[in-house]
């Protein structure tokens, strides 16, 4: 039975599973041979002896992580940053989103969104850029601010404090408009009868804010929310790599960049594979976590 | 508030707002236009810095649009031959990597949307496991210099050539949003699998291969860390390597017009370079922009929750 049922699929579908083949490899070469790879995180791996003839070490690189004394800065660094980036992008686009919602001006509102959308298609090297330029002492315009109110000029990017401040503001202003689309739809799709039945009743527009719209984007917040939280330990490399100086190393290195800084600066490659696993390993654990959560309360889940 | 109503009534308006209401609109106009100011600002700054005379920038004259124009810093960009390598680079790497990646993408995302075709279940879990799991940058690496990949044309368009996220993006899109009774059609009409996808299928699904193509081309434009991590040769560089180098590390390699007499000036160049820089940098996204906010939107939405 089984059988024939392939041998149907094959004759109707035999160019689809042609055009299927790159797909497939390319998965299986970029995707799953790197995953192969992993088992370099219990080797001493040898590039000459290949990944499983290269001595076992066992969790060896993963004791040598955890006993050297910075382990829990990186850590710590890494859920800090992501956390703080978490409270404020996660609500400024929700509220511009509800204020282009209740915007009745059609062309001001189409403005305002063509502007915030724009900075989500500046690079991530851009915007680090700028906000060197901004942040410059001597010619930067932030200090220019500060010393126009008789302040004295901050060393912004040598000062391990303006880090974390800096990494947060720099993604609200790129991310916020982006991250409004998703609950601006949401908003429109509320049913507008609501509205006009509540207007007839005598609600005021703060009422119908409390009472129509805020339940009616509940699912599509805690779902976003669910999956952010998910992410807090896959903080993105590029950004974090870029905003590095020796300066504020102490509060920028995270896991991602001390990864290739072992990795790929001092080929050290075992025990940056080691902390690598483990960082995916406790990412998958949070995400089915997440979304386990997430079926039970919302009934949304991701697959 | 009787007499409101009334007026409002007899007119066959809709019903007036309450002082409150009014308060209310006023407060979301007054945090919108904070908002876009706080937003528009820093990109404002940079076109008027770029074109500025430098010393504004320097003594902090520079508020919000030049005071005194000066195009010295863009003649500087067009002549510096590591960012025209740049370009030339990312021109290249981003027009052939986003047509490797539409291909496989759509060929991919149609085959798995054929409902009755055995083994597309397996497949898209395969696919779907890598968007929750996978091998990390160093094993990654090591893949692709056994390869001997290292340093080509092709790591910058093979390693990225699909998008778990975005093939099942378009794999929904196929399933539900195409009639099937079309694609039965075709099949009976003894049109190829092949051939319904291209004569058939695509055709009505233009506006998906749109979305595809902004999401894979600004990726690719904008790409920073394969370059970082799998290219050598300046020869080869991309466009964003070399900004890196001029606004992050302050190193200005070839730059500068060859008309300074004193290193005075050259520093005073370097202040209004920096925003020429990112405007030239951007400006291909930017002119791409209007046309693609007809469509972000709606990927946006398709990629979300149910993606």
């Amino acid at each position: 039975m089984q059988k024939r049922l392939i041998l149907r699929s094959a004759r109707k579908y035999w160019d689809l599973y042609l055009i299927l083949l790159p797909t497939v490899v390319y998965f299986i070469v970029f995707k799953y041979l790197p995953m192969v790879g992993l088992t370099m995180a219990f080797n001493d791996y040898m590039p000459n002896l290949g990944y499983f003839k290269s001595p076992y070490v066992g969790l060896g690189f993963f004791y040598r992580f955890f006993s050297s004394y910075f382990s829990l800065t990186i850590i710590f660094n890494t859920l800090t940053l992501s956390a703080l980036n978490l409270l404020f992008t996660f609500p400024l686009p929700i509220v511009l989103a509800l204020l282009l919602n209740e915007m009745r001006a059609k062309r001001y509102k189409k403005l305002v969104q063509t502007v915030t959308y724009a900075p989500h298609f500046l690079s991530t090297v851009v915007v680090v850029g700028m906000v060197t330029a901004f942040c410059s002492p001597s010619t930067g315009v932030v200090n220019d601010i500060i010393k126009f109110f008789g302040g004295e000029p901050i060393y912004f990017m040598a000062k391990e404090n303006w880090f974390r401040p800096l990494y947060v503001i720099s993604e609200v202003w790129s991310t916020m408009g982006w991250n409004s689309i998703i609950f601006l739809s949401a908003l429109t799709g509320i049913d507008q009868q609501m509205y006009e039945a509540a207007r007839i009743d005598g609600a005021s527009r703060l009422q119908t804010l409390n009472r129509i719209t805020f339940p009616s984007i509940l699912p599509t917040v805690s779902i976003m929310l669910i999956i952010n939280c998910g992410h807090v330990m896959s903080l993105g490399f590029e950004k974090v790599y870029l905003m590095q100086t020796d300066l504020n190393l102490n509060v920028s290195r995270v896991i991602s960049t001390y990864v290739y800084e072992q990795g790929i600066l001092k080929t050290e490659t075992s025990y940056s594979t080691a902390i690598g696993l483990m960082n995916s390993v406790v990412n998958f654990i949070l995400v089915v976590t997440v979304n386990a959560i997430s079926r039970k309360v919302g009934e949304v889940s991701l697959w | 508030m009787v007499n409101e109503a009334r007026v409002s009534k007899a007119a066959g308006h809709a019903i007036r707002d309450s002082r409150g209401d009014r308060v209310f609109a006023f407060a979301v106009y007054a945090l919108v236009t904070l908002i876009l100011m706080i937003v528009s600002y820093p990109l404002i700054y940079v076109v008027s810095a770029s074109i500025s005379n430098p010393l504004d920038i320097i003594t902090g004259k520079l508020i919000l649009f030049p005071r005194e124009l000066s195009f010295r810093a863009y003649q500087a960009v067009f002549h510096s031959k590591d960012l025209l390598t740049g370009y030339k680079n990312t021109i290249l790497y981003s027009v052939a990597g986003t047509a490797i990646n539409i291909v496989l993408t759509t060929t991919g995302a149609y085959a798995l949307s054929r409902k009755d075709m055995w083994g597309r279940t397996a497949v898209t879990f395969m696919i779907s496991f890598t968007m929750f799991f996978g091998g990390g940058m160093i094993p990654t690496y090591i893949v692709i210099k056994n390869l001997g990949l290292l340093n080509s044309f092709w790591v910058m368009v093979l390693p990225g050539a699909i998008s778990a996220t975005n093939l099942l993006i378009m794999r929904n899109y196929f399933a539900n949003s195409v009639p099937q009774e079309i694609i039965e059609a075709a099949y009976m009409d003894g049109c190829s699998n092949v051939g319904t996808l291209l004569r058939v299928v695509l055709p009505t699904s233009m506006s998906i291969v749109a979305v595809m193509v902004i999401f894979y081309l600004v990726g690719h434009w904008n790409s920073y860390f394969s370059a970082l991590l799998y290219l050598n040769t300046r020869s080869k560089y991309t466009l964003q390597v070399f900004l890196r180098e001029i606004l992050i590390k302050n190193d200005y390699g070839d730059m500068g017009t060859g008309g300074e007499s004193s290193s005075v000036e050259m520093t005073l160049l370097y202040e209004s370079l920096k925003f020429a820089v990112i405007v030239v940098s951007t400006l291909p996204m930017m002119l791409f922009y209007p046309f693609m906010q007809r469509y972000f939107v709606k990927g946006v939405m398709m990629g979300s929750i149910k993606g």
